[in-house]
C-alpha cells in the first residue's frame, strides 16, 4: 500500500509537470514566434479574457444553460434507454423486434438531427435537448441490452429456487443488480458522447447562454482568447463528470465488485 | 414425514446429426424423511439433469416427480438448490444474500436477519456477515450458499456437486460440517458427485448411474456408523466394494 501510494504521487508530479511545459511552450510559441492572437491567444491572454468573463457573471449563466440542456438530453436518454435496454435484453423476441430498427438509426450522426430537433422543438431548450438524447440514448441502450444478456444463468435460476419467479421481480432483483456495472458504463459513455454533442447543439441559437453557444459568439466576434475560455471550460466539466463516475459511483454502488474479474 | 417419489423419468435431445440422445431413460426412485442420498455418476451420465427436473427447473419428456403428493411442475420453496458454481448475489452481503429468500416472501427485514444470522452462527460465519462474495474464499461462499437455500426451510435440498471445485483439505471439512448441518436442520438431501469417496462418506444410499443413456445400475445402503473415519478399514473396505460393483456391473458401455 505505501509503495503504491508513493507511485501514486510520483505520477501525480509528472503530469503535473507535463501541463505546466505544455503551458510554457504554448505560451512561447504564442507570444514570441506567432504573436497574432486571432490565430493564436497566449495562456496569459486566456487567463485575462477568464478573469474579464468572470466579472460579468456570464460565465455562471452559461454553465448553468449548458447543464439544463445536457440534463434533458440525458435524462430522456435514461427515461427511453434503459427501459429499452432492459427488454431487449430480457426477451429475445423483443430483441428480435427492435434489434433491426436499433442498428439501422444508431449509425445516424446526433448532429444529423439538428434539422428536425428545429422543426420539431423550435429554438427551444428541448431541441438542445433532443440532440444531447440522439448521442447519449444508443450508449446507454446497447449496454444495459448486452449487460442483460451477460447474467450468469445461475444467478437467475438461484433467485427463482428462491421464490423469486416472476419477471418483474427477476429483472429487479436479480438481473438489474447484475447487469447495474455494463448498465453505469453505458451511461458513462452516453455522458461523454452527450456532452460531445452539447457545443453543436447550442450552435443554433436555442439560447441567450450557454457554454457552445458562447464558444460561437466570441467566434463571430473573433475574441479567440474567449473562446479557449470556453472551451477550456467544456473539457474541465466533461471531465468532472468522468470524475463523479470513476470516483463516487463506482466506489459507492459497485464496491462489490472488488476482486471481480471486472 | 417427506417422502419423494420419481417415477419413468425419461429425457433426451436432438443432437446436431438429427438424432437424439438419451439422457434419462426410465429413471424412478423413492427416497424418504431426511435420507441422505448420493448420486454417483461419470460426467455425462445425466445426473445433474436428473436434479434440475426434481428442482423444476427443467422439465421432463415423460415421468413424474412427487414430493409430498405434490407433483412438481416448477421451482418451489419446498425445494432447496446449491449449485455447482458459485451462485451467491456478488452485490450482495453475505447477510442479504442468506436472507433473500424470506425477502421474496416479504419478511421485514429485522425478521429476516434475525433467521439469517442464526443459519449464519450454523455454518460458522457470523464475523463475515457483511462481507461481499468476492471476499470469502470459495469454501465459504458454497456454506453461504447452503445456508441460503435453507433459510426458506425447504423439505428436501439439493446439491449439485457443490464441492467440486475445492481443494481436497476443505472438501473434506465441508463436508463434516454439512452432516452436522443435515443432523440439525433434519432434511432430505440429494446429492450429486463423481467421487466415491465422497459419496460413501456422506450418504445413507449410494445410487450409482451410468451414461448413454442415464440409467440407475445400483442402489447401495452404507450402513457404517456415522461419524465416518475415512482412515478405517471399515471405510476403505466399503468404498472397494462400492468401486468393485461399480466396474463390474456399471462399466461404460
Amino acid at each position: 500500500m505505501v509503495r503504491r501510494a508513493g507511485k501514486d504521487f510520483k505520477d501525480w508530479r509528472l503530469g503535473a509537470v507535463a501541463i505546466l511545459l505544455a503551458l510554457g511552450i504554448w505560451q512561447f510559441v504564442a507570444a514570441v514566434i506567432i504573436r497574432y492572437p486571432f490565430i493564436l491567444p497566449a495562456p496569459t491572454d486566456v487567463f485575462s479574457a477568464f478573469l474579464s468573463l468572470l466579472q460579468t457573471g456570464d460565465l455562471f449563466l452559461d454553465i448553468e444553460a449548458s447543464l439544463i440542456h445536457f440534463a434533458i438530453g440525458l435524462g430522456l436518454a435514461l427515461l427511453v434507454g434503459i427501459p429499452i435496454g432492459i427488454i431487449m435484453g430480457w426477451s429475445r423476441r423483443i430483441e428480435s423486434l427492435m434489434d433491426p430498427l436499433i442498428e439501422l438509426l444508431r449509425p445516424i450522426p446526433p448532429l444529423a438531427w439538428i434539422p428536425f430537433a428545429i422543426i420539431w422543438f423550435g429554438l427551444t431548450s428541448f431541441s438542445a435537448g433532443f440532440i444531447i438524447f440522439a448521442g447519449a440514448v444508443f450508449p446507454i441502450i446497447i449496454n444495459t441490452y448486452s449487460g442483460f444478456r451477460g447474467v450468469p444463468r445461475v444467478f437467475v435460476e438461484a433467485g427463482k429456487m428462491l421464490g423469486c419467479t416472476k419477471d418483474r421481480d427477476l429483472i429487479r432483483y436479480i438481473a438489474f443488480p447484475a447487469a447495474l456495472p455494463a448498465v453505469a458504463s453505458g451511461i458513462r459513455i452516453a455522458t461523454g458522447v452527450g456532452w460531445m454533442c452539447l457545443v453543436a447543439a447550442e450552435l443554433f441559437g436555442v439560447s441567450n447562454y450557454g457554454l457552445g453557444q458562447k464558444l460561437w459568439f466570441y467566434y463571430s466576434l473573433h475574441q479567440m482568447d474567449s473562446v479557449v475560455v470556453y472551451m477550456i471550460l467544456l473539457g474541465m466539466i466533461g471531465l468532472a463528470f468522468d470524475m463523479i463516475f470513476r470516483y463516487y459511483v463506482e466506489r459507492h454502488f459497485l464496491k462489490w465488485r472488488t476482486g471481480e474479474v471486472a | 414425514m417427506a417422502n419423494l417419489e420419481i417415477r419413468d423419468l425419461t429425457q433426451s435431445f436432438p443432437r446436431d446429426d438429427g438424432s437424439t440422445l438419451t439422457v434419462l431413460d426410465q429413471v424412478s426412485f423413492d427416497v424418504k424423511d431426511t435420507e441422505f442420498v448420493c448420486i454417483l455418476g461419470a460426467s455425462g451420465c445425466g445426473k445433474t439433469t436428473l436434479l434440475r427436473m426434481i428442482a423444476g427447473l427443467d422439465t421432463a419428456e415423460s415421468g413424474t416427480i412427487v414430493l409430498d403428493g405434490e407433483k412438481i411442475t416448477g421451482t418451489d420453496p419446498k425445494v432447496g438448490f446449491v449449485f455447482q458454481e458459485y451462485s451467491l448475489f456478488p452485490w450482495r452481503t453475505v447477510i442479504d444474500n442468506i436472507a433473500f429468500g424470506l425477502e421474496m416472501r416479504g419478511v421485514s427485514k429485522e425478521d429476516r436477519y434475525l433467521v439469517a444470522e442464526w443459519y449464519l452462527d450454523l455454518i460458522n460465519l457470523t464475523q463475515f456477515k457483511d462481507s461481499y462474495p468476492s471476499e470469502l474464499s470459495g469454501g465459504m461462499r458454497q456454506r453461504v450458499a447452503v445456508a441460503r437455500a435453507l433459510t426458506l426451510d425447504p423439505v428436501l435440498l439439493l446439491m449439485d456437486e457443490p464441492f467440486g471445485a475445492l481443494d481436497a483439505q476443505t472438501r473434506n471439512m465441508l463436508q463434516k460440517e454439512l452432516l452436522q448441518i443435515w443432523q440439525k436442520t433434519k432434511k432430505m438431501i440429494i446429492f450429486i458427485t463423481h467421487s466415491v469417496d465422497e459419496a460413501v462418506y456422506l450418504a445413507d444410499r449410494i445410487i450409482v448411474m451410468t451414461p448413454r443413456p442415464g440409467r440407475i445400475c445400483r442402489n447401495f445402503e452404507i450402513s457404517l456408523p456415522r461419524p465416518r473415519d475415512r482412515t478405517s478399514v471399515e471405510f476403505a473396505q466399503v468404498r472397494r466394494d462400492v468401486l468393485d460393483l461399480i466396474n463390474q456391473n456399471c462399466s461404460i458401455q
